[in-house]
């Protein structure tokens, strides 16, 4: 095959996709001087890292064919667990390991329920988004979890203009993004997680056990999910169950933006970053543009519709 | 017959798919208030014809008249308005509307929008009247009723436009005798009215029975056409399979071994009644049978991708009896789906992938996979079955039906299998690759595998197989040394007109 704009479109999409819209803002006379320094990137850095760690697991569900609509509900889940245990003196390395692994039994269940008996991801996550927001506020008692002091709040801090270091968040996303891009494309599980999104009756025909990997597909997402809950905690310097209200929208947006397709089986972790940054790009600069809010809202529901169709228009020249 | 009595009237009806001549000149008539029994092979050209008569397709050349007038359907909802109306073997209904709402579908009876009530019901119970079950009670939902009164329902929903020309394709496959005896009664009732019906079945008892006239299809031609009853079953079977075996088939040597499968009294839900067989290294089984007699359900009952209600599959060297499509792998069985799109490949992913998919865990080490052995031992594939493609890391939705079918067998070869359940291995692909196949299944029955074939194509069977088994029905009616058997022989069993 020729480079033909249809690959072009497939391959760097994304990619084009976020140097247009960087172009952009820093074309105004309002952002120019701002918009393209190092430490408005630090700033956006910081602030995909939430949506860019809930895209590594939404990256491979949506490759897998499935969805997660829980996503938020658990990011607010493991914030108010991660505040309560910091309340009770745990110290940060357990206080990270209980927060991913609670949400890692969510996920468990939202794959065994998906699994085992056998119903659509949409209804299942539909379902546990209301159980975990719901939990979430009975285990905070309605209210904000608030604690003294942990080092986990200087985990996204961007405090320090002088220095030229990343927050640890911004480190451990693109770590973390790695891994997974590698553990997609390279071992036996990434490449089961294609096929079962591909063709599930496929992967069934061909011996692989897919009850077993949709269960570990969500619970690693949820790892995952936990992750940015934890973040989001670092953020905020308290845990809220009423925080990320939607944010599993973002995430998916993120991902499809990058290139993945709803029906499965196509995906990349590279793209769902780029996704992520675009759309953290697009918050930044029409922040600075002095743009309101709405506005915001508006191009970015755009944007989710264009990359939707362009996605549309690469699965449909291929067959 | 005279010039007055006008039915339906096809002449020298014409139609290519690409480079395929589905029809190549088709032609016959139906009188008003007749049964008229389309017969044909699988592929014989039978589904188009009636998609052209009912409006799905339309016809390169040829002329239809129907009562004297030029026919010429725009779509299927023309087709209906102009009388003629078509029952196809699925089922078209709305499941959870009532059995009046499914009646008028499409043909509400409405005033600006607002249904009205009463004629909507006086109309739905006049079609079933018709037909001679009125006690259907029209405001049940239609899942609610067994496939036969379904099937009434759905035969009322075609009779609400007085149609001139009724098409039944297949509409006994799923019925039982008792159901079959009653839907003839109400098809004889329709003839009465003065309906013409078409009538299209495997079954040719049942058309000797039902049907007054026949006319026969072979390679999307008109063969032979008379009065049903004056016609002999030999000489129907005849008119259906006569053509010759092409030498497309090699004889490579091979012995039979000891048995290394043994299927016991196996059924499965809903379609498998009972089959049993044995087979032997070096051997080549074929299956043959109408399609939905089974062939497909127990290839997939004995690879465990259906579960079995009764019955045993034992693997030679193997204690389990109940087992998955993994552990049948382990086994040394290996599977090639009939559905290549929907079942047998993954479109958009790599023939690498496709091809390996059964044993990535041997491709590196701790979960890691060495992608460049797993496409070099692709690629050895692709060169040696002679694949068309750029290399080994193409995606195989971009090669033709031929190729992929390629890649798909040696899916099986790499794993390696040493039982291959091929199900219809050379459908829809070219005559090269057929051959390939052809020459591939003999080299490893050479090599002493065991190969089973579900085939359509009688030919095929017969030319390539060592022993072969016909299935009807749901059930494995006969085996037999390839020698005892001919097509027309195999026709009868098939068809159960034993």
């Amino acid at each position: 095959m020729k480079p033909t704009f249809k690959n072009l479109l497939a391959k760097g999409g994304p990619f084009i996709g976020l140097i247009l819209v960087i172009v952009l803002f820093s074309l105004p006379t309002e952002t120019r001087e701002f918009f393209l320094t190092y430490h408005n990137f630090k700033i956006i850095l910081t602030q995909t890292v939430i949506v860019a760690i809930g895209a590594l697991g939404m990256t491979m569900i949506i490759v897998s064919g499935g969805i997660d609509l829980s996503v938020g509900s658990s990011i607010a889940f493991t914030s108010v667990v991660g505040a309560l245990l910091i309340q009770r003196g745990w110290s940060a390395a357990p206080v990270v390991g209980a927060m991913m692994f609670s949400s890692a039994l969510i996920g468990l269940l939202n794959g065994a329920a998906i699994a085992g008996l056998r119903m659509t991801p949409f209804i299942i996550t539909l379902g546990t988004l209301g159980v975990a927001r719901g939990s979430a506020k009975w285990m905070a008692e309605n209210q904000t979890v608030n604690y003294d002091a942990s080092p986990i709040n200087q985990w996204m801090t961007t405090a320090d203009p002088a220095g030229y270091a990343l927050p640890p968040g911004v480190w451990v996303a693109i770590a973390l993004a790695t891994l997974t891009a590698l553990v997609l494309k390279h071992t036996v599980f990434g490449r089961h997680v294609f096929a079962l999104g591909s063709n599930e009756a496929t992967a069934r025909l061909c011996g692989i056990p897919t009850v077993r990997l949709k269960i570990m597909i969500y619970a690693l997402a949820g790892g995952c999910f936990g992750l940015a809950g934890l973040f989001q905690l670092s953020r905020l310097r308290q845990g809220d169950p009423t925080v990320a209200v939607g944010l599993e929208l973002d995430i998916i947006a993120a991902v499809i933006i990058g290139g993945a397709s709803l029906s499965g089986g196509v995906g990349t972790i590279l793209g769902s970053m780029i996704g992520a940054l675009i759309m953290a790009v697009l918050r930044n600069g029409s922040q600075q543009m002095g743009w309101p809010t709405y506005f915001q809202e508006i191009i970015i529901g755009l944007v989710i519709i264009v990359a939707v169709f362009l996605d549309r228009l690469r699965q449909g020249k291929q067959t | 017959m005279t010039a007055t009595a006008a039915g339906l009237r096809l002449a020298d009806i014409q139609k290519s798919f690409g480079a395929t001549r589905a029809l190549r000149g088709v032609s016959f008539e139906i009188l008003p208030g007749e049964i008229h029994a389309l017969i044909g092979e699988n592929g014989a050209g039978k589904s188009t014809l009636m998609k052209i008569l009912s409006g799905a397709h339309r016809a390169d050349s040829g002329k239809m008249e129907l009562g004297g007038q030029p026919y010429v359907p725009a779509d299927p909802h023309d087709a209906r308005l102009k009388g003629v109306a078509m029952i196809y073997q699925e089922l078209n209904l709305a499941r959870h509307l009532s059995v009046q709402e499914n009646i008028l579908l499409g043909d509400e009876s409405a005033l600006l929008g607002w249904i009205d009530r009463r004629a909507s019901r006086e109309r739905a119970r006049a079609a079933l009247a018709q037909l001679g079950h009125e006690r259907i009670d029209l405001d049940r939902r239609a899942g609610e009723f067994s496939i036969a009164e379904q099937q009434i329902i759905e035969i009322a929903r075609a009779l609400l436009i007085k149609p001139q020309v009724l098409i039944m394709d297949e509409p006994t496959s799923s019925l039982t005798q008792a159901d079959t005896a009653k839907l003839f009664t109400t098809i004889l009732r329709l003839r009465e009215q003065g309906v013409s019906i078409i009538y299209i079945s495997h079954f040719l008892e049942e058309c000797r029975r039902l049907c007054d006239r026949f006319t026969v299809l072979k390679d999307g031609e008109t063969v032979g056409t008379g009065r049903i009853n004056e016609t002999s079953l030999d000489q129907i079977v005849t008119l259906m399979t006569g053509r010759e075996v092409q030498d497309l088939y090699p004889r490579t040597a091979h012995a039979r071994g000891a048995v290394v499968l043994d299927v016991k009294g196996v059924t499965s839900e809903p379609r498998l009644k009972r089959a049993s067989f044995q087979v032997h290294a070096g051997e080549i089984f074929g299956l043959a049978g109408l399609i939905g007699a089974g062939r497909t359900d127990l290839l997939r009952a004995v690879f465990s991708l259906d579960a079995l209600a009764t019955g045993e599959v034992c693997i030679v060297g193997s204690s389990e009896a109940s087992a998955t499509p993994r552990r049948r792998w382990q086994q040394g069985l290996g599977f090639l789906s009939e559905n290549r799109k929907e079942e047998g490949l993954m479109l958009n992913q790599s023939i690498a992938d496709n091809l390996t998919l059964t044993k990535q865990d041997s491709f590196g080490c701790f979960g890691w996979i060495d992608g460049g052995r797993q496409r070099a031992v692709a690629q050895r594939w692709v060169d040696q079955l002679r694949v068309k493609c750029r290399d080994a890391g193409q995606l195989i939705g971009d090669l033709s039906g031929g190729n992929q079918q390629k890649v798909a067998i040696a899916r099986l070869l790499e794993h390696p299998a040493r039982i291959f359940l091929l199900d219809e291995p050379t459908r829809g692909i070219d005559v090269g690759s057929k051959a390939q196949i052809y020459q591939l299944i003999g080299e490893l029955a050479a090599a002493g595998k065991t190969v089973i074939v579900v085939s359509s194509y009688l030919p095929e069977l017969l030319g390539l197989c060592d022993t072969v088994g016909v299935m009807c029905r749901g059930e494995l009616a006969a085996i037999r040394p390839r020698s005892e058997w001919s097509e027309s022989e195999i026709m009868r069993v098939a068809t159960g007109s034993v």
